[in-house]
């Protein structure tokens, strides 16, 4: 006979029994300031990793000759070019003050929740002052 | 190798032994990074506005060049090692785990050595 009910205290009737306890998932925590901070510098760090087919574009264009460098000016200096860039500027200087909040980490420093929260906000706002700055006087030279 | 008993060792369990090499080297570029990308940036607004000779020029002197090619070297081994992280953590399917981590080190150093080769092209090339 088939049986509908696994049978007690069998494999299956412990892996359906719903009150064995779970780790928690990731959804029942309240997202704190470091949480986002440490799933952002995954996040940024794939994205340059994307950016770097910029780069690649972007010498092989040079060594390319004029014409196709011309193409390449064109992309970078639309609208959306300049979105783009302007959006990585950001993801860049993220990664790279959350690097070194991450390297202090690794010397053995900065590990206090306070400390780990300003250091993070510290990181938002050296991001943001630095690509309004880059931005400034690329606007200003160009 | 401090970290495994004599009888793990014999055994052959334990860590592959390679997971140091790979949290230096992703330190080391890590700091060479911020050195390089600064150094990027600055040129970047510097030559804000310059045509393509004058960028050209720019790339083809000895230090811009040496610099550019350091960039790409120790950007693309810490994306590299970043990259094979992410796949280690969310690729769970052996195969599929393989195949993405071969295809990411082929591609990085595929894609650096073309970014190496249009740097010389530049600077000793024409």
């Amino acid at each position: 006979m088939l049986s509908l009910q696994p049978k007690p205290g069998s494999l299956e009737s412990v892996m359906a029994r719903s009150e064995r306890p779970l780790s928690p998932h990731l959804q029942i925590y309240r997202w704190y300031l470091t949480m986002a901070l440490s799933i952002g510098h995954r996040v940024t760090g794939i994205g340059l990793a994307l950016g770097l087919l910029l780069l690649t574009w972007w010498l092989l264009a040079l060594a390319g000759g004029p014409e196709t460098f011309a193409t390449v000016e064109a992309v970078k200096d639309s609208w959306i070019g300049v979105l783009v860039l302007f959006g990585y500027t950001f993801v860049l200087f993220y990664h790279l003050g959350n690097g070194i909040r991450h390297l202090v980490w690794d010397a053995g420093y900065g590990f206090d929740i306070q400390v780990a929260a300003h250091s993070g906000l510290a990181v938002l706002a050296f991001a943001g002052a630095m690509t309004v700055l880059v931005w400034l006087v690329i606007a200003l030279a160009g | 190798m401090g970290v495994q008993s004599p009888i793990a060792r014999v055994r052959g369990l334990g860590p592959a032994r390679e997971g140091v090499n790979h949290w230096i080297g992703q330190r080391l570029t890590a700091i060479s990074n911020i050195v390089l990308v600064l150094w990027f940036v600055f040129s970047a607004m510097a030559l804000a506005g310059a045509g393509y000779e004058e960028v050209r020029a720019w790339l083809a002197a000895p230090v811009p060049a040496s610099l550019m090619i350091l960039l790409v070297i120790s950007t693309f081994y810490h994306a590299r090692l970043g990259v094979q992280v992410v796949i280690e953590d969310y690729v769970h399917h052996e195969g599929a785990k393989i195949a993405s981590l071969a295809a990411v080190t082929l591609i990085t150093f595929g894609l650096a050595v073309a970014c190496i080769v249009a740097v010389l092209t530049v600077a000793i090339g024409s």
